[in-house]
């Protein structure tokens, strides 16, 4: 029994890799049809804003993008949990393949949200609460990604990460209630733009579309990079000997 | 269907060409040179990996001639 518990152990980043492997151009397709059908919903089809003209266009990707450096995190801190609870290998190495994507989708999130500030606002850049948190969110996938670049042993790299994580899961409540909990000059529900429903649909469902988008791509970006993770940390096992060795032939 | 009047009605944005392809552009870049990146470090590492095999197989195989002729 006791035997068996460890060989499944043992085996799950050598099943894994191949599995991910075979997933991953099935995400990047998904990624593609619903980027391909958002954009041409949002940039060709949706009808001007009433209030904002077409500067609201830039929802389509600062809208996903912002979610998905919440979910990114939540995930991360999600798989913390389970590495530090139940010491399983893989969690920490799924944590460290999608703290760069989540790095990305939080300064894509500013980087649009300062592109649509200055033209509605007046302003690429306000201390609100929102943008503040959000960039608090930022530094914190930083602040993981250089405390476990700077820990040698990968394994203790995951523990103190992982303990970042959990901790600073805290940011993301205060990012996603900010527009409810202070007055904040970015606006509340992001979802309906217009009163007329026929026009809100089109505009929903290409967010939505590219948030499906945003999501699917980091999944296939995130198991691309779990895979190299797995081949350097499972260097001395056989699978991965003799993984490199086929891949020679 | 279609929104635009015209291609450069499309590019114009009503105004709001740099803020809106701004934005667009960026998630672009980003979205076209993580994956290059990732796919790259792949291959440096699965080239590390295997010199460093090969040296491990030489390294036991000189070994065991260097045994078997002293």
């Amino acid at each position: 029994m006791n035997d068996r518990f460890n060989l499944y152990r043992f085996a799950a980043p050598a099943v894994f890799y191949p599995l991910a492997g075979r997933l991953v151009p099935w995400f990047a397709g998904l990624a593609a049809i619903f980027g391909l059908a958002g954009l041409a919903l949002g940039m060709l089809v949706a009808p001007t804003d009433f209030q904002q003209g077409e500067g609201y266009r830039i929802i389509f990707i600062h809208v996903p993008a912002s979610w998905m450096s919440m979910f990114i995190y939540l995930v991360m801190a999600f798989w913390a949990a389970i590495g530090l609870a139940f010491n399983t290998r893989l969690s920490g190495m799924m944590a460290q393949a999608l703290a760069p994507t989540g790095a990305l989708m939080a300064f894509l999130s500013l980087w649009t949200g300062a592109l649509w500030g200055k033209p509605m606002w007046g302003a690429w850049w306000v201390w609100d609460a929102r943008l503040t948190s959000e960039l608090i969110l930022l530094f914190l996938y930083i602040g993981y990604l250089a405390l476990t670049a700077a820990i040698d042993d990968p394994r203790r790299a995951d523990k103190a990460g992982g303990l970042l994580l959990l901790v600073g899961v805290v940011n993301v409540p205060i990012i996603y209630f900010s527009v409810k909990w202070w007055n904040t000059l970015h606006q509340g529900a992001s979802v309906s733009l217009t009163r007329s429903p026929s026009m809100a649909s089109v505009m929903l469902w290409g967010m939505l579309l590219m948030a499906l988008c945003f999501w699917m791509y980091t999944i296939a970006v995130a198991l691309l990079r779990v895979r190299t993770i797995l081949l350097e940390r499972e260097r001395h096992t056989d699978w991965v000997k003799a993984e490199l060795t086929g891949e020679t032939r | 269907m279609i929104h635009w009047q015209s291609f450069a009605d499309f590019l114009a944005m009503g105004g709001y060409a740099g803020y809106v392809w701004g934005s667009f552009g960026a998630t672009a870049l980003i979205m076209i040179v993580e994956p290059i990146l990732v796919a790259r470090n792949r291959r440096n590492t699965i080239s590390f990996l295997k010199r460093q095999l090969r040296a491990e197989a030489r390294a036991e195989s000189g070994a065991i001639s260097g045994n078997t002729t002293v």
